[in-house]
């Protein structure tokens, strides 16, 4: 066997980060191999893109690599200067980034920003070069690349931004690619076809890749091999097939259990407690000790070692010494809550939504003429009943967080009705609508956005009790508030500190406090836990669902994320182009997805567990403009399925079963 | 002497009482508040902005004590009944500190530390007989017996003096620093005297002790030798160029404080309700920030002052003393210089207000039905105050040179009024003479540059601890040599 | 394209007008033609003929928006509001009030003085700047850098005129290499042009080098450019294809908008060297107190800065693609 192409021995890299130095990647070692494709697993602040970063030496201007060695076919590219390091860069390794949409120039074309490689690393210019440039578009299925050659970004897709980004990073046929959350960013549609191009590249090129992700999904269908990393430190290493069935790290194995699931519906998610330590201090016990369900008294006292346990596998975990408990047998998870039936008996509605119209105008002009309107929901009708999860899924742009506001009344509606309780909302004057507001409250996505930064916990959840009247004397209000934070796991003596005190997942908590707070019979939940690590997601995730046991709750819960539904939801409305097209229980819905757009929205998502994968339904382009939607089925344009039919009406509402109704002409009623 | 004065509060002493109280208050409120208080912790921290902050607090003290004016009694009329009057002179706290600067005027141009004066004059000899020769100063070296050979004595024992007590007043003040950090910090004063010595302190206060004593040293001689020198000479009727320098300071100032506070209130409450309310609100005053500022800024000041000279002269009889008339054009000077100035702010918090009210944190309010007027106060004012405080600082040291540029085109402060502006302009003819004449120019320009340059550094210290954008944090290569070497010794002694 | 220039054009109008309006407010409404006539003629010796005889020379003895006296539209037209403001819109400025020569003409003479000092000042300082802003953003974190944001902040805190006056003590006095002041016509003009042009360019390197230098860094953190490093370019390509060409549409935000404006000069470097240019005639009208030509270049100014904020929009479609093709 011949030496792997890429090494990283015990590599170091420091940021600095205030007055403190973080040791954000701490005695990194990995290989791999020619041809294979190593992801790089960790969640957020794991030191995982610095290490990717610290391969090319792009490193920050705050940060350094301080020891270690990268043995890129032999020559160790720490020790090289600069001057020969830039030969490395683009034409050896090549990277790709998570934000196709800020890592391309805005000002430069896009066929200029992969001549430009072209040109430094092989002297190409002129016809040769974009000819060299048609054929990259084609390779990584740029439809129509002649013309797209001089559009500069702000015109692609995001899906197609990541296409040149990925194009531009194959232009000299490197023997590594680093792609850093390459699909983080995109719709999960976008990210399937992404991830089978990149598949796709790697089988016919032979170059070797390392995926940098949090997603377990992603790592399932693209690794060969894995290495997990928490804290600065890689902690366990295996072969895809292995990782994925024999986890051997207790934070991998929590890892797994937190990521919510159907399976995992009657009872609530493993949960990692406690948060990830500070990387300014020198460990001298496991880093993952204080969190370890089964942490003992060596785990704090000495720093393990990064040993064999399997053939292939080798983790950094003190269970495995020879003197070590071995393989630790897996604890059947506590059931606390009792099964969740899904939809038995129908109870009374609480909301309905008939024919809901949300049109901003576009105003061009001198005098601001309305020129047209983007359709961003409409029409769209459902209804939540009381205690029940509806669950609204759909793809960026889709208008599903548009509509959400708009059933609060944070936006005006264009048409339709909004009845909560049997009241139009939509009817009523501001006085009354002000009296109404305190049954319906929201959650929004990001947990950094949605608390004020200069108001201390007890003012921010304190808002809306003093807003609509609740409680009328301070004392009262505090007492409330206490009340509140012990119901979302929050100690009561938090209420003096400022949000920036606290992490994302404890930011949302206060977020729900802050809901809950005016005593609301309907929660709007905006992505709530799309901003947060998948251990922290669990939390909240089961908090929601508590809350909503013990509190009789109602949410609408807007997501994009399929496994989230699975957990949480009753109900489920699959959103596209600002229109409802599928609409039943979770159940229905799920497994017998009746939409096209559905059936390839699930295919789309990665899966865990390898007997789950369906074969992807792979869709054309990217949804059109909710300003100029098509004539049709909105759908029609990237249909599988369509036929000539679609193009000429919007379909309409075809009911499958009791309660599962859907919008495509392939259904006849 | 008799006891009799009555205080005078000039519109701009006004302000600028009201202004020390407003950062004090504002000062207080911050102290209770961690989140404000943090990025001025940071500022503290810095080392070239505590330094600036030292030299600035020097100008501050000056131009203070330059704003708290009376009116002293005349002497006579003290019979009960009859009203006291009072002499129409209005003094300030400065004046009678510098008493012999004011009260000692040349005939005409001296040099520094000069016993003759610059120009020969026509003497007369006790003879009766006519010379022309350089004159005695009647103030400058006085007591000198003979200036050829005493000068140079008396001026060196002034310096040593004047360092001897600075050196006293510099340890005083050291000591009283380190016992409220001893204190504060609750350790031994001689632990914190040398933690503060070898610069271990997280508060740069060994920068801002050798800024004091440098200071010290420079002002403790200066101001014992003005006694009896004219430390920067005389200029050409005569006055004390050292003490129109000093009250040039309290001018300075105001121009740069007072134009703030009349533009704040325009920026804030205009720029806040453009970026809420959008729609027409934003229309109407964006046509109005876009009109005012179309106008050139020189040209509109002119033409406002001009304006203002019209009204002025028309209305005479309003003013009862030069000093009033010359406070009232100074005060309108703000105010136009602020209607001027308001735009670029109103234009950046209507920005920052766009971004702020789509936040979801806004939205929350508005989802418990919280009113605008309120979600401005509570939620939209105070994520853009670190705005407002980093426009004002970086605009201080604007205002000061502008007032220099105005003050020589014409449209500046009263020509009765000591400012950098009037120094400059009147000194700047005098740069043809022979031998030439220096040191107006000079003093004027030290102090201003001083002046401006701390103000510069202080405010790059408040945007870099206040400015939310995160900036790039340069650590110096040899920083990383350094942990790179610990790294490793930390290895090996593990390795062991 | 053209239809975006003729809306731009069209905003401007409503702002001209208002300009307009708020210096006819400020020249005929706070104080009336009777005071500036008392101010003009000297408080003490001043008759109500004599200020009759001096509004009536200028024009201002016109009702101010109304002449009731007038028939049809006369009484619109036969007013100060009319004659004096409006027809500024005209271009037609009349004449100064106190030596009645003819502003228009004095503009057109004078621009071109003012032009050739503006001018060099400005396009050799962009370059300037910006290579010395590039350099330090090339060294940032170096001892390069700390010492050119040193040298700026330094430059920063000295007002122009100590530059003005430096230069002439130390060129004109103490060298002898140049004329202090004056200026001649034509291609003579080059020895008096020589020193404000330098003295231009050294007054205005600190401010403009260090927010060059600012703009510079805040692009040098985006992800595009660690894109641009990822392949392969060296640092100096990436800061001029990448870091400068996206740099370039803030620096052009600050720096189109003052072209026009270069016809007007600047007041203090002409007073100080003595240039015929626009400048000076601003400065001896204020001096004089001259109303008829100050508004005519408050007029003048607004005008020309409006034009500098069209040519700023034209300015962005050149180098932003995003306006371009909007």
């Amino acid at each position: 066997m011949t030496t792997p192409l890429l090494q990283v021995e015990d590599l170091r890299t420091w940021v600095a980060s205030g007055d403190r130095i973080a040791r954000a990647v701490d005695g990194v070692s990995f290989s791999i191999e020619r041809g294979e494709t190593f992801a790089l697993l960790g969640e957020s602040g794991c030191g995982k893109s610095l290490t990717a970063l610290s391969i090319m030496r792009l490193l920050p201007d705050a940060g350094a690599i301080v020891s270690g060695r990268v043995r890129l076919d032999g020559t160790d590219l720490v020790a090289l200067p600069e001057r020969r390091m830039r030969d490395f860069r683009g034409r050896k390794i090549a990277m790709i980034f998570q934000e196709p949409g800020a890592s391309l120039n805005p000002v430069m074309s896009v066929g200029d920003q992969v001549r430009e490689t072209l040109a430094r690393h092989l002297g190409l210019v002129g016809d040769a070069a974009d000819r060299r440039v048609l054929e990259l578009f084609d390779a990584v299925g740029i439809p129509d690349p002649e013309r797209r050659l001089g559009e500069f970004p702000f015109q692609l897709s995001g899906g197609l931004k990541q296409r040149v980004m990925i194009a531009a990073a194959l232009a000299c046929e490197p023997q590594l690619l680093i792609a850093d959350e390459p699909t983080t960013a995109l719709d999960v549609t976008i990210q399937a076809q992404v991830l089978e191009l990149l598949r796709d590249i790697q089988r016919r090129s032979g170059m070797s890749m390392l995926l940098i992700t949090h997603d377990l999904g992603v790592v399932a269908e693209t690794a060969h091999r894995v290495a997990v990393m928490y804290a600065g430190e890689i902690v366990e290493t295996a072969p895809r097939e292995i990782f994925f069935s024999r986890p051997a790290h207790p934070y991998t194995r929590k890892l797994f259990a937190s990521v919510p699931g159907e399976s995992a519906r009657d009872a609530p998610l493993a949960v990692i407690r406690g948060a990830v330590p500070p990387l300014w201090q020198t460990f001298e016990g496991c880093r993952f000790a204080d969190r370890c369900d089964r942490a003992g008294e060596v785990c704090v006292q000495v720093v393990p070692t990064f040993r064999p346990v399997a053939p292939g596998q080798s983790a950094r975990c003190h269970l495995y010494n020879d003197d070590g408990p071995g393989v630790v047998t897996e604890t059947a998870p506590a059931a606390v809550a009792p099964p969740r039936s899904v939809g038995s008996v129908a109870p009374d509605t609480l909301l309905e939504v008939e024919g809901l119209k949300i049109h901003f105008p576009i105003r061009k002009g001198l005098f601001k003429r309305v020129v047209g309107h983007v359709r961003a929901v409409d029409g769209i009708s459902l209804t939540i009943p009381r205690g029940r999860t509806l669950a609204l899924v759909g793809e960026s742009g889709c208008g599903k967080t548009t509509a959400g506001k708009g059933i609060v009344r944070l936006l005006p509606a264009t048409a339709g009705a909004i009845r909560f309780e049997g009241v139009d909302l939509l009817q009523l004057d501001q006085a009354r609508l002000r009296r109404r507001r305190r049954d319906f409250q929201i959650i929004f996505q990001d947990p950094f956005a949605s608390l004020n930064p200069r108001m201390r916990v007890l003012e921010i959840v304190g808002e809306g009790i003093a807003a609509l009247g609740i409680a009328t004397t301070a004392g009262e209000r505090e007492a409330r508030v206490d009340m509140l934070l012990a119901q979302v796991g929050l100690a009561y003596d938090m209420k003096y500190r400022y949000p920036h005190e606290f992490s994302g997942g404890q930011r949302q908590r206060i977020a729900i406090a802050r809901a809950l707070a005016v005593n609301p019979k309907l929660i709007v939940c905006d992505e709530p836990t799309s901003a947060l690590d998948v251990s922290v997601q669990a939390q909240i995730l089961n908090l929601l669902r508590e809350l909503q046991e013990r509190l009789g709750l109602s949410y609408l819960f807007i997501t994009h994320n399929i496994s989230v539904v699975e957990f949480l939801a009753h109900e489920v409305a699959v959103m596209y182009l600002g229109r409802i097209v599928e609409h039943g229980n979770v159940h229905d819905v799920l497994h017998s997805p009746a939409h096209p757009y559905t059936q390839a929205l699930l295919s789309a998502v990665p899966r865990i567990d390898a007997a789950d994968r369906r074969s992807v339904v792979r869709l054309q382009g990217d949804m059109p403009s909710p300003a100029a939607p098509p004539p049709g089925c909105h759908f029609e344009p990237r249909c599988p399925k369509a036929k000539v039919a679609c193009a000429q009406a919007y379909p309409t509402e075809v009911t499958l079963s009791a309660g599962h109704r859907v919008r495509c002409i392939l259904y006849p009623e | 002497m008799m006891a009799g004065f009555r205080p005078v509060i000039l519109w701009t002493d006004a302000l600028v009482l009201g202004l020390v109280a407003s950062v004090f208050l504002f000062a207080l409120y911050t102290s209770r508040h961690e989140h404000l208080r943090a990025p001025w912790r940071k500022v503290a921290r810095s080392t070239s902005g505590m330094v600036a902050a030292t030299v600035l607090l020097g100008f501050f003290v000056v131009g203070f004590l330059d704003s708290m004016h009376w009116q002293r009694a005349l002497p006579g009329d003290n019979k009960a009944g009859t009203a006291t009057r009072y002499a129409p002179e209005v003094l300030s706290v400065l004046d009678v500190v510098a008493e012999p600067l004011r009260t000692h005027p040349e005939r005409t141009f001296s040099a520094p530390f000069a016993v003759h004066a610059h120009t020969r004059e026509t003497v007369t000899l006790p003879d009766g007989g006519q010379v022309r020769d350089f004159p005695r100063l009647k103030f400058g070296g006085r007591h000198l017996a003979d200036p050829e050979r005493d000068r140079d004595a008396d001026i060196s024992l002034g310096v040593l003096q004047g360092i001897a007590l600075a050196v006293v007043a510099w340890i005083a003040a050291g000591a009283l620093v380190t016992g409220i950090a001893a204190a504060r910090s609750r350790r031994r004063f001689g632990e914190v005297s040398g933690d503060l010595w070898h610069g271990r302190l997280d508060t740069p206060l060994r920068a801002v002790l050798i800024t004091l004593g440098v200071l010290l040293c420079l002002m403790v001689p200066l101001a014992l030798l003005s006694g009896r020198y004219h430390v920067f000479g005389t200029d050409k009727v005569g006055q004390d160029v050292f003490y129109l320098t000093l009250k040039s300071i309290r001018t300075g100032l105001v121009i740069g404080t007072v134009t703030t506070l009349v533009m704040l209130p325009f920026a804030l409450v205009l720029g806040l309700m453009a970026g809420y309310f959008r729609g027409w609100v934003d229309d109407v005053i964006q046509y109005l920030y876009t009109t005012l500022s179309s106008i050139p800024g020189v040209l509109l000041i002119a033409a406002s002052v001009l304006m203002m000279q019209v009204y002025m002269d028309t209305h005479a009889d309003i003013f009862d003393s030069v000093t009033r008339r010359a406070d009232f054009r100074l005060l309108f000077l703000c105010l136009i210089l602020g209607v001027t100035s308001w735009t670029g702010l109103c234009r950046l918090l209507r920005g920052e207000t766009l971004k702020l009210r789509e936040l979801d944190f806004v939205h929350a309010a508005e989802a418990f039905g919280v009113g605008p007027w309120r979600i401005m106060l509570r939620h939209v004012l105070p994520n853009v105050i670190h705005i407002v405080i980093i426009t004002t600082v970086l605009g201080f040291s604007g205002l000061v040179l502008a007032e220099a540029v105005l003050s020589y085109v014409g449209v500046g402060v009263d020509p009765a009024m000591n400012s950098f502006g009037t120094m400059i302009n009147a000194a700047r003819l005098e740069m043809a003479r022979e031998p030439i004449v220096w040191w107006s120019l000079a003093a004027a320009f030290v102090f201003m540059f001083v002046l401006v340059l701390s103000a510069n550094l202080f405010a790059d210290a408040v945007r870099d601890a206040l400015d939310p954008r995160i900036r790039a944090q340069f650590v110096r290569p040899g920083v990383w040599q350094h942990l790179a070497r610990e790294a490793n010794s930390r290895l090996r002694v593990g390795a062991r | 394209m053209l239809r975006y220039l003729i809306r731009r054009v069209l905003y401007a109008i409503p702002i001209l007008i208002g300009v307009n309006v708020l210096t006819f407010t400020l020249f005929f409404i706070v104080n009336s033609p009777d005071d500036m006539a008392r101010m003009q003629l000297g408080v003490k010796r001043v008759t109500p003929e004599a200020i009759d005889n001096w509004k009536r020379e200028r024009g201002y003895d016109r009702p101010l928006l109304w002449n009731g006296s007038a028939q049809g539209i006369d009484r619109v037209r036969d007013t100060i509001f009319f004659t004096h403001s409006l027809r500024l819109f005209k271009f037609d400025f009349g004449t100064a009030e106190s030596d009645g020569r003819d502003i228009g003409h004095e503009i057109r003479t004078r621009m071109w003085p003012s032009l050739s000092i503006a001018l060099p000042v400005f396009i050799v300082g962009l370059a300037t700047y910006v290579t010395f802003a590039l350099l330090m953003a090339l060294f940032r974190a170096t001892f390069l850098d700390f010492a050119g944001v040193l040298v700026c902040v330094t430059a920063m805190a000295i007002s122009t005129m100590f530059y003005i006056i430096g230069g002439q003590f130390l060129v004109c006095k103490l060298w002898n290499l140049a004329p202090i002041s004056g200026f001649a016509p034509g291609i003579g003009a080059w020895r008096f042009i020589l020193l404000p042009v330098g003295v231009g360019l050294v007054a205005g390197f600190g401010e403009s080098s260090r927010w060059y230098r600012t703009i510079f860094l805040e692009e040098i953190n985006k992800d595009y450019v660690r894109t641009a490093r990822a392949k392969g370019l060296s640092e100096g390509r990436v800061l001029v294809h990448h870091v400068l060409r996206n740099a370039l549409i803030p620096i052009l935000t600050g720096v189109v908008v003052v072209i026009p404006g270069l016809f007007l000069g600047s007041l203090v470097t002409e007073s100080f060297f003595g240039i015929p240019g626009l400048g000076s005639y601003t400065i001896d009208a204020i001096g004089s107190q001259d109303f008829a030509v100050v508004r005519s270049m408050v007029f003048l100014g607004s005008l020309l800065y409006i034009v500098g904020l069209i040519l700023t929009d034209i300015s962005y479609t050149l180098v932003d693609p995003r306006i371009r093709f909007e």
